[in-house]
């Protein structure tokens, strides 16, 4: 018979032991510690080996290394350049061209884009339906075809196959399109043409201080003042009217059929049209589409609301619907703003010397220092990227409903 | 005897009146035409601008394509008319589909075809049996099997390099692969990033946010050219595989923010729900937290899957020949005149097709998953 007594004793000393926390292979602090620690550590070792791989295959290949290459001369033309460019020009200066035009391309076809896309994304809530459907097939089409087809379709089938200069398609005979390219006017201001921007400046102060006295005298008085017409016809009537009292102080150059080609005006080679169309038809059909779910997305309550409160369809609109859609359309506007510009890309398929065509191609293939390009081109596109995240990021901070 | 026998009405019975039509002006294409085309003087000009534009392009499309088309013959000669000359697309369908794949290897190419038929169609049936398996077994061992047929070299298959590879049948491949492999890539980096531990956040943040930024072509170009040095020496990766490196890489970090939207749409009661049963962290998150944000954002994976599809197209910008790189190289043949457009055409509506049936699918799948909080 098993004495009680005699295992009492153990008990109290076993509650009075400090308690003990579980074995360290167990205890999640420690685990997330080494876990942290040995990801870390495989992390370096990848990037080391790499790093030493690449050192010694560059060596047995006789590859430099190092940004020397920069102020090489480069040796090449380039097609299309915003800024003087010659082939004794250093290969930085590459890096420059084929930079500025990849934002030539993406600047305008964001700007073409957004009209195209706000105008479609209406269209497909219009209330009338043949529009609204045939809004909906160009959605349809657009954007389930890849924008590298939807470019070679432009340059090859459509642009290539132009006729020539001699028998180029004439606009009011100003504008000629050919398989060289579109040819358009190109304005020369004159002497006084400085008049026309002083009178726009004017003329945005004016109309910011205009709109600024209307908000306060409404804010006071309650009596409302035209401010936005009135605002637009200033930015728009002053300078107009500078223009033709100095005496319409531009010149235009016309290009004009000269032999075989065309003088004068300013040229858009193919390329760059097939690029900037293809890349603004794509992506108008997803800025549609955003357009209209940002439209759907208030809910009709507040449309009800606003009549309740008895506006007028065009200040609910204005100050009701708009601004609440905006909200939801901005950033995923933002981001096919980036798909646009990462598109632009596509370039290179079709010989437009923008960043990846020219510096990531021609002049890589010359100076075979492939880490360094292909690591410089990277950083501006992640820069254009983290950089407009940035924005969106304070913006969404700035738009995002303060509940209570 | 009728109901309305009644017998108080003397034995008499109720018939109603027959219903006389509604008033033509309500109902019937007249007054549906009248609703919705000419509500307004606005919508009546745009009905007309409509109908202009609709009269420009579709008479000529259809005489384009069909009215005078050519489509029977086998050379440029049988094609006399000025419409389209469906004949190339024809005479060249075997190297749209299968590129430079050995002819008599071919019926590899199609019994992958038909497993993939087999794996797919059921997942756009609801409630058809089995179809869960079937995906199971389309993202495990259907990548094999399709490696193992394609590749060869085992089984007494002869082996066909994969410089061969070209058309539909590679751009399907690219695709698959790159979503297939993604999907796990994509799933640890979204866990990575939701993690409470500051290093595996930041490296799978830098990591997804490095890939997102950058364009897939300069990924592309990145993988065929650095990929050799950074690899030692004697190890050699073939073009395909570089190119599928890359766009895995690419794909994975955008898989990982859809999947992370999942993720953050699941309650955190259900985390504390699965503490309180005593799992663990991953127990927790295979058993309770995947299986529901990944049902979630299905209509996200198959929205990426269609822009991987349209962008698998660049691989021909590095030398690999993909339906759209096959009809590049087609067009160009002497041998032919002008078939550019027919080419393009061909290539345009088998990518539609693909991308509008994905696209339509997802938009089911949202509205099932989307249930309540609709007006």
């Amino acid at each position: 018979m098993a004495d009680p007594a005699a295992r009492t004793p153990a008990r109290p000393a076993a509650l009075h032991a400090a308690p003990k926390g579980p074995p360290p292979w167990n205890n999640p602090r420690v685990r997330a510690v080494v876990f942290q620690i040995v990801a870390l550590g495989l992390v370096v070792w990848f990037g080391w080996t790499i790093f030493n791989n690449t050192l010694t295959n560059m060596e047995s290949r006789g590859i430099t290394t190092g940004f020397g290459f920069l102020d090489n001369t480069a040796g090449f033309g380039i097609l299309f350049s915003l800024i003087p460019y010659d082939e004794s020009n250093t290969y930085g200066r590459t890096f420059v061209v084929g930079l500025l035009n990849t934002l030539l391309v993406a600047f305008l076809g964001i700007l073409f884009a957004t009209l195209i896309g706000f105008l479609l994304g209406v269209a497909r809530l219009s209330s009338n339906w043949l529009i609204a459907k045939m809004a909906l097939v160009y959605i349809e089409i657009t954007r389930n075809i890849p924008p590298l087809l939807q470019i070679f379709f432009w340059y090859y089938a459509v642009l290539r196959t132009l006729p020539g200069p001699r028998q180029s398609l004439d606009l009011l005979g100003a504008v000629h399109l050919n398989n060289r390219g579109l040819y358009i006017p190109w304005p020369h201001p004159e002497t006084g043409f400085w008049a026309v921007g002083v009178a726009l400046a004017v003329a945005v102060t004016g109309a910011a201080l205009l709109l600024r006295w209307a908000r306060r005298r409404q804010d006071q008085t309650g009596r409302r003042f035209p401010a936005g017409w009135a605002s637009f016809g200033l930015v728009l009537g002053l300078p107009l009217a500078v223009f033709w009292l100095t005496g319409g102080p531009v010149a235009w150059d016309l290009p004009a059929l000269d032999g075989f080609n065309f003088k004068g005006g300013a040229r858009l080679i193919p390329e760059f049209i097939a690029l900037w169309a293809a890349l603004t038809i794509y992506t108008a059909s997803f800025i549609a589409e955003i357009v209209r779910s940002g439209i759907e997305a208030v809910s009709h309550g507040q449309t009800e609301a606003a009549q309740a409160l008895g506006l007028k369809r065009g200040p609910a609109l204005r100050l009701i619907i708009i601004p609440q859609a905006l909200r939801v359309i901005i950033p995923p506007l933002t981001s096919q703003y980036l798909n646009l510009t990462k598109n632009s890309s596509l370039a290179t398929a079709i010989g437009y010397p923008d960043l990846v065509g020219v510096f990531m191609g021609t002049t890589l293939n010359q100076t075979g220092q492939a880490v360094e390009i292909v690591a410089m081109t990277m950083a501006v596109y992640l820069t254009i990227s983290l950089s407009i995240a940035f924005l969106m990021n304070l913006y969404n901070r700035a738009v995002t409903l303060r509940e209570r | 005897m009728p109901a309305t026998d009644h017998p108080a009405a003397g034995g008499e019975t109720f018939r109603p009146l027959p219903p006389r039509p509604p008033p033509s002006s309500t109902i019937g294409p007249l007054r549906w035409a009248r609703d919705n085309l000419f509500s307004s003087p606005l919508n009546v000009m745009l009905t007309v601008f409509g109908l202009y534009l609709a009269w420009l392009i579709v008479p000529y499309l259809v005489d384009w394509a069909i009215l005078s088309a050519d489509f029977t013959g086998s050379t440029w000669d049988d094609c006399p008319s000025d419409g389209a000359c469906w004949v190339f697309v024809g005479a060249r369908l075997d190297f749209f589909i299968y590129g430079h794949y050995p002819p008599a290897e071919r019926w590899r190419v199609d019994i992958v075809f038909l497993l993939l038929a087999v794996v797919l169609v059921p997942q756009f049936i609801p409630r058809c049996p089995g179809r869960l398996w079937l995906g199971v077994f389309g993202l495990t061992l259907y990548p094999v099997i399709t490696g193992a047929l394609l590749l060869g070299g085992v089984f007494g298959l002869e082996a066909v390099e994969t410089g061969s590879w070209g058309g539909l049948m590679l751009t399907l491949v690219l695709s698959y692969v790159g979503i297939v492999a993604a999907l796990p890539i994509g799933i640890l980096l979204a866990l990575g990033r939701r993690s409470s531990m500051p290093v595996i956040r930041s490296l799978c943040v830098v990591f997804i946010e490095l890939w997102r930024g950058v364009p897939l072509i300069s990924v592309l170009f990145m993988a065929s050219v650095m990929l050799p040095l950074f690899l030692p020496d004697g190890v050699n990766f073939d073009k395909l595989l570089r190119a599928l490196i890359g766009i895995v890489m690419f794909q994975s970090a955008y898989m990982a923010e859809v999947i992370r939207g999942g993720l953050q749409g699941i309650p955190k009661g259900q985390y504390e729900a699965a503490a309180a049963l005593g799992l663990g962290y991953w127990r927790a998150t295979g058993l309770i937290i995947l299986p529901q944000a990944l049902k979630m954002v299905i209509p996200g994976i198959v929205n990426t899957f269609i822009s991987l599809f349209k962008d698998t197209t660049l691989v021909l910008i590095i030398g690999l020949f993909d339906l759209l790189g096959t009809v590049q190289s087609s067009i160009v043949d002497p041998a032919w005149g002008p078939v550019a457009v027919e080419g393009y055409v061909f290539a345009a509506f088998c990518f539609w097709v693909f991308c509008f049936g994905m696209s339509r699918y997802s938009q089911t799948l949202e509205r099932k998953l989307h249930t309540g909080h609709k007006r």
